[in-house]
């Protein structure tokens, strides 16, 4: 007796002979399949659970990008520090200087690199997302493992240069002796609404980005639009003031105008929310970060063939 | 009764070949281009049917070599396996934890240490962080790289850096484990430690499934065989026998009709015909050689390589080694005789080389032979003996003809 059985279709003569093989095997093997492999079309589950049991590769992934990112660079960490501080000397004086912008009774500096740190999570995570499926197509082409993992790994990196970011903030803050108050408990909150923002968007641009490599030359222009189109180097209030109306509906039509003017209120205590705009723009994020989910996971099925 | 650990019922994989170069989009202009042109137009594709119905009952403990041509399906049975693509239809069902190591070193990343990347690697593959830590003086030591753990990896040599990445794989342990073709990795003595290790894994009860194009392998390594063709099964049961239903599925026996062009130059080995196809052992090989005419410059050597079903060069004989030395450029045809060469039965492949400095025209399976019986040579019997012999036999070249008429030089 053969130790494999097998039929293909032509031999169908045959067939019923291991058709009883294999029913008297189902008998006495153990019924539980440890995993069970089928196609499944349309929307499927999250499957949350997968993604908990491969965390040690999340986690591993999401460090190896924090620490390849300043390997070999002369500076190291310091850039971390710098690229907001830049950001925001820049915007002090574009916004500040020239353009004489309103910043509430706040130095400039401090109102824009408060917006800087926001915004930079949102952008490097939604960049960073976006591009992460091609750029570890060779992970994907070879190795199972939760596709999830890979977007939301991205994000580690962001993150911690986030950290830093904050840490400068918090320094700059007892340099202006602000006291934010008890508003900066809310900062985690507004941190994570940003987050996942960019991770929802990011989500369905991964995806796109398997087959068509188009969105690459996209984002970026996407990304420096936004900039401009969020409140980050200037404030709502100047929006308000200088913008008619009619048009300032249109602009917060952008989720991230509501999400970018909370983060900085909740270190300064600057800012003007209106609550349904705020509203409109949570429900936006988190439905965003949940659909993408469900989008990625759909389409993931064919990653490994056309990436 | 044994247990099943791998049950696959009747699985299929398809492919969408699109047809129509010019239609076929590849950025996102295109496809909505096309799609406003021809709103309702279906884009044309074939399927291709990589894997097709595929019945297959694997028990625990066995090691099974999945063997056939290129494009026979081995690979896309694996990647359905191991989950990175979806079956089309059909189902599998595995009973226990299942590890796949499609290639070595996934995810190794040049820019971090040996440290760095043995724990990324083992995540990559599935291991979860503790059990790294426990088996990672273990992985350090197969590989042979204490020195160099906190060095990045873009530093060490190509053969260190197999080493490493081997050594993280082969202490993966799952109940099912999948290999590719991955031992075809390092030098001799680092192969002879991988082939250890992998029948250590299928001494210790597990179930293995196997894909190389390696016979002496699969012979060494495997109690059974799945040959596939065309994306089903052709046969599965014993190893030897799947080997010779391989072997002989490939090709006619005698002169090759076809050949691919050889990397864009020009073919020049035209023609290698075996006076005969089929003939037992101990009898004289005789090959005529028609060649084209090719730079008239050069003065260059004529090669054989003979291998065995299990591509083991068992015979090489080359113009070199003979005092007749070079031959010119206007030779335009020749004839070699290998005198009596012990062969076992079997069907044997002749690739043949023009050279001088460089390769002037390789032809891979040029032609092909088999030896039908065994002959007793003093006592020996050769049909017992299997695995790799080197055959050594006298052999000449002669009946050079020279070309009528040459490019001018």
């Amino acid at each position: 007796m053969s130790e494999i059985t097998a039929t293909t279709p032509e031999l169908s003569s045959h067939g019923y002979r291991n058709d009883q093989r294999e029913t008297i095997n189902r008998k006495t093997a153990d019924p539980k399949p440890h995993l069970v492999i089928e196609p499944v079309s349309g929307w499927r589950s999250l499957r949350l659970g997968d993604i908990w049991e491969f965390r040690d590769l999340l986690f591993t992934l999401g460090m190896r990008d924090v620490k390849l990112v300043y390997k070999q660079t002369l500076l190291g960490v310091a850039w971390v520090v710098l690229q907001p501080l830049i950001g925001a000397g820049i915007f002090t004086f574009v916004f500040g200087m020239l353009a004489e912008m309103p910043s509430g009774a706040l130095p400039y500096f401090a109102f824009s690199l408060a917006g800087m740190i926001g915004w930079t999570l949102f952008s490097t995570t939604l960049t960073a997302a976006s591009t992460v499926m091609v750029t570890n197509s060779h992970l994907v082409s070879k190795i199972y493992f939760p596709r999830l993992i890979l977007p939301l790994s991205s994000a580690f990196q962001p993150l911690v240069n986030f950290g830093v970011g904050l840490i400068v903030m918090l320094l700059l803050l007892a340099i202006y002796q602000i006291n934010p108050g008890l508003r900066i408990l809310l900062m985690p909150v507004a941190g994570s609404l940003l987050l996942m923002f960019a991770l929802g968007i990011g989500f369905w641009c991964s995806s796109i980005m398997v087959r068509y490599r188009d969105l690459r030359f996209v984002i970026p222009v996407a990304v420096q639009f936004l900039l401009y189109a969020s409140p980050v180097g200037y404030s709502l209030a100047a929006i308000n003031e200088k913008v008619p109306a009619q048009y300032q509906s249109i602009y917060m039509l952008n989720p991230l105008a509501s999400l970018v003017e909370f983060f900085r209120w909740t270190l300064l205590g600057e800012g003007e929310i209106a609550p349904a705009w705020m509203c409109y723009s949570i429900l936006a994020a988190t439905m965003t970060f949940i659909l993408g989910a469900f989008a990625f996971r759909r389409s993931e099925r064919g990653f490994a063939d056309v990436i | 009764m044994t247990e099943t650990a791998i049950r696959i019922s009747d699985l299929s994989k398809s492919y969408r070949i699109k047809h129509e170069a010019g239609n076929r989009a590849t950025n996102l202009g295109e496809a909505i281009s096309n799609k406003i042109r021809n709103p309702f137009e279906k884009a044309t594709h074939e399927e291709f049917w990589a894997l097709q119905g595929i019945d297959l009952e694997i028990n625990k403990g066995d090691v099974v070599g999945v063997i056939g041509r290129n494009g026979a399906g081995k690979s896309t049975l694996l990647k359905v396996l191991s989950r990175i693509t979806e079956p089309t239809t059909g189902k599998v069902e595995l009973f226990g934890r299942i590890g796949s190591l499609l290639e070595v070193g996934t995810g190794f990343h040049p820019e971090l240490t040996g440290r760095e990347n043995i724990y990324l690697n083992g995540a990559i593959l599935g291991m979860r962080r503790p059990e790294i830590t426990r088996q990672f003086d273990a992985i350090v030591d197969f590989a042979g790289v204490e020195k160099f753990l906190d060095t990045p990896v873009k530093r060490y040599s190509s053969g260190m850096y197999v080493r490493l990445a081997f050594a993280v794989a082969a202490h993966l342990n799952p109940e099912i484990l999948i290999v590719d073709e991955v031992l075809a990795v390092g030098d001799a003595e680092f192969q002879k430690k991988c082939l250890g290790k992998m029948q250590d894994v299928a001494e210790s009860g597990r179930t293995v499934l196997f894909v190389s194009h390696n016979m002496a392998a699969v012979q060494a390594l495997c109690n059974s065989a799945v040959l596939l063709r065309r994306g089903a099964v052709e046969f599965t049961g014993d190893v030897a026998t799947a080997i010779d239903k391989y072997s002989g599925d490939s090709k006619e026996l005698g002169a090759a009709v076809s050949r691919q062009s050889p990397f864009g130059k020009a073919r020049v080995i035209e023609k290698l015909i075996p006076a005969r196809n089929r003939f037992p052992a101990r009898t004289p090989i005789l090959i005529d050689v028609h060649l084209s005419t090719h730079d008239p410059s050069s003065r260059c050597h004529f090669s054989l390589h003979v291998y065995n079903n299990y591509r083991e060069n068992v015979i090489t004989i080359s113009s070199e080694h003979l005092d007749t030395g070079q031959i010119a450029s206007n030779v335009e045809s020749f004839s070699i005789q290998i005198d009596s060469p012990i062969l076992l039965p079997g069907i044997y492949d002749i690739d043949a080389f023009l050279y001088s400095g460089g390769i002037i025209d390789h032809w891979p399976s040029a032609a092909r032979f088999e030896v039908t019986d065994s002959v007793g040579v003093n006592g020996y019997n050769a049909s017992s003996q299997t695995g790799c012999k080197m055959c050594l036999s006298d052999f000449s070249f002669s009946d050079l003809k020279v070309a009528q008429c040459l490019n001018a030089v």
